[in-house]
């Protein structure tokens, strides 16, 4: 038997060390240059109008995109108000009552594939749901969009952080008296909080970044928000309309606009990092 | 304290005339104007699943006794004492069959209301487990929830359930702190103190000193033996040292069968059956 | 002292035990409402698109044209899904070795400290919107493609693959863009799934003399094969869906060319182009059905990477 070199395997492993080094270099730096460009083009578009005035004209100085800060907040807000309650109890089901019912194997398995369905599909749903029946574009209906990619993400969450909850804790409290819905929401919910927040934030992070589903629930607009009961302006289709159009004073915008969303999902993803990472 | 005046032998009921029969009678012949039965389980069965872990037992239970359950590991002591407040409806697949009568009541019927039961019969598990609460919220929580209580009362009686379980002198500045903050040990007296604040009748101890040091040990026992007063003590334990101080009767469980029941002197002393013996003496197990 | 019998028992636990089951009740409807919405979803997508399914029957699905004049509509689905086919494969060739090379630096090779600022930075850029990278994609990269890696690819390979004015928008540009989007995601995914065998395996190997890409390709590779590959599906299912960060850059054209340069649609991207500005029926219909074919294949590929991963359970014994 001839032993295999020393030398060519060493090479080999040099090799191959490099290249990986090499590559991971290459793919984090474009990762770099993407944020780079977004805070590089973006931060010229931050003015005081920026954050308090409606849209002008292209070409009209000095118009703002309150409208749209303030619909995609109000928006997401409402998302959330409807998604994380809906979520937060289906994985209260799967964790807490799952395992005694038949229910369960079904609900997580449709839960996966609502969770790989593009967003565009939920917004040509909801499209045909609330937008279709009422003849008009809608904020409510963006919400409901993003509520239902809010709701399998929550759901998931919850079951994982219920399920890190030591049984011995449910024990004692259904031991004391404690009646079953009592025990999840004063005892199980307590005992997790933490990663109930953490998972509710990321889902709110992810939907608060989508433009797919508001393309054509929330649509677009340049007046205030209302009651969010028609074409209601948000920041992520702002980005599209002003990024297509042929004005540099709008794409200036659609910049700013992405900066400004880039912050806000980035500041939520950390917030619950950070959140998580207390609790170790 | 309530001993019986008299320990005399006839308290046990020897086994070795019924081996032969089938179904194992492990009542305890008792003179029924001095001892009280408290529970009464009568053709236990128990399943996981398919899996059957319990074998008819047949068991009394006296009121204001410390009665010990001993046994190799997964004989069924835990899973036993886990029917008397249907502790183990939380999982799919597991069944009791049988009687189990508190007071006369089968806890086992539907009937029976469950938070009801628990009330009454309180547990105290392997590992401590207190609430992510507030040491005094701890004890306040199943108070407040049982009963219609006043602000001072709550505060008087959480003071008394931590003072009975021995722990009042060791947290009465820190009742604010979470009670997750404490030793192991302290853990565990939070948790009796919990148990026993809604003021239940039968308290069942699942190991309560396994997961703890021995100083902390000696403290619940010497609470065990304090607590008798007031209630019914149930306590599964795989360290016969501990039995044998701690407990009035012991129950010899073995393959999910008891195999001898009696006065704990007589269980160590001179037990009736050869399984008993072995295990006690360390031969097996 | 005070007696028990001063104080009264509260709320009865009749009342409790009901409530016990109101709640069990209401858990479960929020669950049945997450198999409401799926089926809604389908339903919805097939009673719109009936009446194009009837009018082209299968015709669409194997039809390139894409004809909206009111009179003479004529719709077929070929071309978005030679778009989406082809913007997913070439993300999924770029993005698979990158990715996997990257979490392989980030466990085996990088300093600690250099591997947790990393690993947080490619968690974070994950998170970042896919429309950010739209906009990236269109204002840098494009221009970026057209004046330096198109002409380069062009003379340096050529080939019918490789053909056409460098427009800087098309086919390759979405798929790169794509690329770039899923990474993150997939290398944080495969990066876990290295991170979960045991330290003694390698060290065992290490200590038996064999070098650190030894130990990758035959100690690391095989233990954590199905975790990529899961990963590796769960990025296909992104990437298949995706809509504004090609939207952008695939420049929104109904043919189909063997170059990759050219431009081209693909599903999501026609729908979102497209949808509002839907005027006749059968126009939004044939829509619909696009959006119901995107489903079909997104459903398709969760069913088989759900499988996939169960069957990596059982044999993991339930750890992965």
């Amino acid at each position: 038997m001839k032993p295999r070199s020393n030398w060519t395997r060493r090479s080999i492993n040099f090799m191959v060390m490099a290249v990986s080094t090499l590559s991971s270099f290459i793919g984090i730096a474009v990762l770099v240059w993407v944020l780079y460009e977004i805070i590089y083009r973006g931060i010229g578009a931050f003015n005081w109008d920026f954050f308090t005035k409606l849209p002008t004209p292209p070409g009209v100085e000095g118009g703002g995109l309150a409208n749209a800060i303030l619909g995609t907040v109000v928006i997401t807000a409402l998302a959330t108000l409807i998604g994380v309650p809906i979520g937060l109890f289906a994985g209260v089901f799967l964790a807490e009552f799952g395992l005694r019912s038949k229910l369960s194997g079904p609900v997580r398995f449709v839960s996966n594939i609502l969770m790989g369905t593009p967003s565009i599909i939920i917004g040509v749903f909801v499209y045909a749901m609330l937008v279709v029946t009422v003849r008009h574009f809608s904020g409510y209906a963006g919400a409901v969009a993003l509520a239902i990619i809010m709701i399998p993400l929550v759901a998931r969450t919850t079951e994982d952080m219920l399920n890190l909850v030591p049984d011995t804790l449910r024990e004692s409290a259904l031991a004391l008296g404690v009646p079953r819905w009592k025990t999840t929401l004063d005892i199980v919910f307590k005992a997790a909080k933490k990663g109930l927040l953490t998972g509710s934030l990321l889902a709110v992070a992810r939907v608060s970044g989508e433009t797919a589903p508001l393309l054509f629930t929330a649509l677009n607009s340049p007046y205030w928000p209302g009651w969010l009961n028609k074409p209601t302006g948000n920041l992520t289709v702002t980005i599209y309309n002003y990024a297509m159009s042929p004005y540099t004073d709008w794409q200036q915008m659609a910049w700013g606009a992405s900066l400004l969303i880039t912050l806000g999902v980035l500041f939520l993803t950390l917030c619950a990092r950070f959140l998580l990472q207390e609790k170790k | 304290m309530m001993m019986p005046a008299e320990k005399s032998d006839n308290l046990f009921c020897s086994l070795a005339g019924l081996v032969d029969e089938r179904k194992t009678s492990t009542t305890v012949d008792s003179d029924p104007s001095k001892q009280a039965v408290k529970i009464s389980v009568r053709n236990l069965n128990f399943f996981y699943g398919h899996h059957q872990a319990l074998f008819d037992n047949t068991i009394d239970l006296f009121a204001n006794q410390v009665t010990a359950i001993i046994g190799p590991s997964g004989c069924g002591k835990s899973t036993h004492i886990r029917t008397y407040n249907r502790i183990f409806e939380l999982y799919r697949n597991q069944k009791a069959q049988g009687q189990i009568l508190l007071d006369g009541e089968d806890v086992l019927s539907p009937e029976m209301n469950l938070i009801d039961l628990r009330k009454r019969v309180g547990m105290i598990f392997q590992k401590p487990s207190p609430f992510p609460m507030t040491i005094f919220e701890n004890v306040a929580y199943g108070l407040r929830l049982h009963y219609r209580i006043g602000r001072n009362e709550l505060a008087d009686r959480v003071e008394m359930a931590l003072k009975r379980s021995a722990l009042w002198d060791e947290v009465q500045d820190k009742l604010d702190r979470p009670g997750t903050e404490l030793s192991g040990g302290q853990q565990q007296r939070l948790c009796i103190a919990r148990a026993i604040a809604v003021e239940p009748e039968v308290l069942l101890m699942d190991e309560p000193s396994s997961a703890i040091d021995p100083v902390a040990t000696a403290k619940i026992e010497d609470l065990i033996e304090a607590l008798k007063e007031k209630y019914t003590i149930v306590l599964v334990t795989h360290n016969m040292q501990q039995a044998a101080r701690v407990s009035d009767y012991t129950a010899f469980f073995y393959n999910g069968s008891i195999v001898e029941f009696g006065r704990t002197e007589q269980i160590f002393k001179k037990p009736a059956m050869k399984q008993t013996e072995d295990y006690i003496t360390g031969r097996f197990g | 002292m005070h007696k028990l019998s001063t104080i009264k028992t509260t709320a009865s636990s009749r009342d409790q035990t009901r409530a016990d089951l109101l709640f069990r009740g209401f858990t479960a409807l929020c669950a049945i409402g997450l198999i409401l919405i799926v089926v809604g979803i389908f339903i919805e997508l097939l009673m719109n698109s009936w009446p194009a399914i009837k009018k082209f029957g299968l015709s669409f699905l194997v039809s390139q044209k894409w004809n909206p004049v009111p009179g003479i509509e004529e719709f077929g689905a070929l071309s978005s899904i030679f778009g989406t086919l082809a913007t997913t494969a070439i993300a999924m060739l770029i993005a698979t070795p990158m990715s996997l090379v990257i979490a392989i630096f980030l466990v085996e090779l990088a300093p600690p400290r250099m591997a947790g600022i990393v690993g947080g930075a490619i968690e974070l850029l994950a998170a970042v919107p896919s429309i950010i990278y739209g906009m990236w994609g269109l204002f840098v990269f494009a221009p970026f493609m057209q004046d330096h890696i198109q002409p380069f690819l062009g003379e340096v390979i050529g080939g019918p693959l490789f053909e056409g004015p460098p427009m800087g928008i098309g086919i390759l540009t979405a798929g790169i863009i794509l690329a770039l989007m899923i990474l993150p995601f997939i290398t944080a995914v495969a990066r876990d799934v290295f991170l979960m065998i045991p330290n003694v395996v390698k060290e065992a190997s290490h200590g038996m003399g064999a070098t650190t890409w030894e130990v990758t390709y035959k100690v690391v590779w095989p233990y954590c094969i199905h975790g990529i590959v899961g990963a590796l599906f769960l990025g296909l299912g992104r990437a298949i869906g995706e809509t504004m960060a090609i939207t952008f850059v695939i420049g929104n054209d109904h043919s189909i060319s063997a170059s990759v340069f050219s431009a081209g649609t693909s599903i999501a991207s026609t729908l979102a182009n497209e949808f509002t500005e839907a005027s006749e029926p059968i126009y939004l219909s044939a829509l619909f059905e696009l959006g119901l074919v995107l489903f079909g294949l997104t459903v398709v590929f969760q069913i088989v990477a759900q499988l996939w991963l169960r069957r990596l359970r059982k044999s993991t014994g339930g750890r992965a």
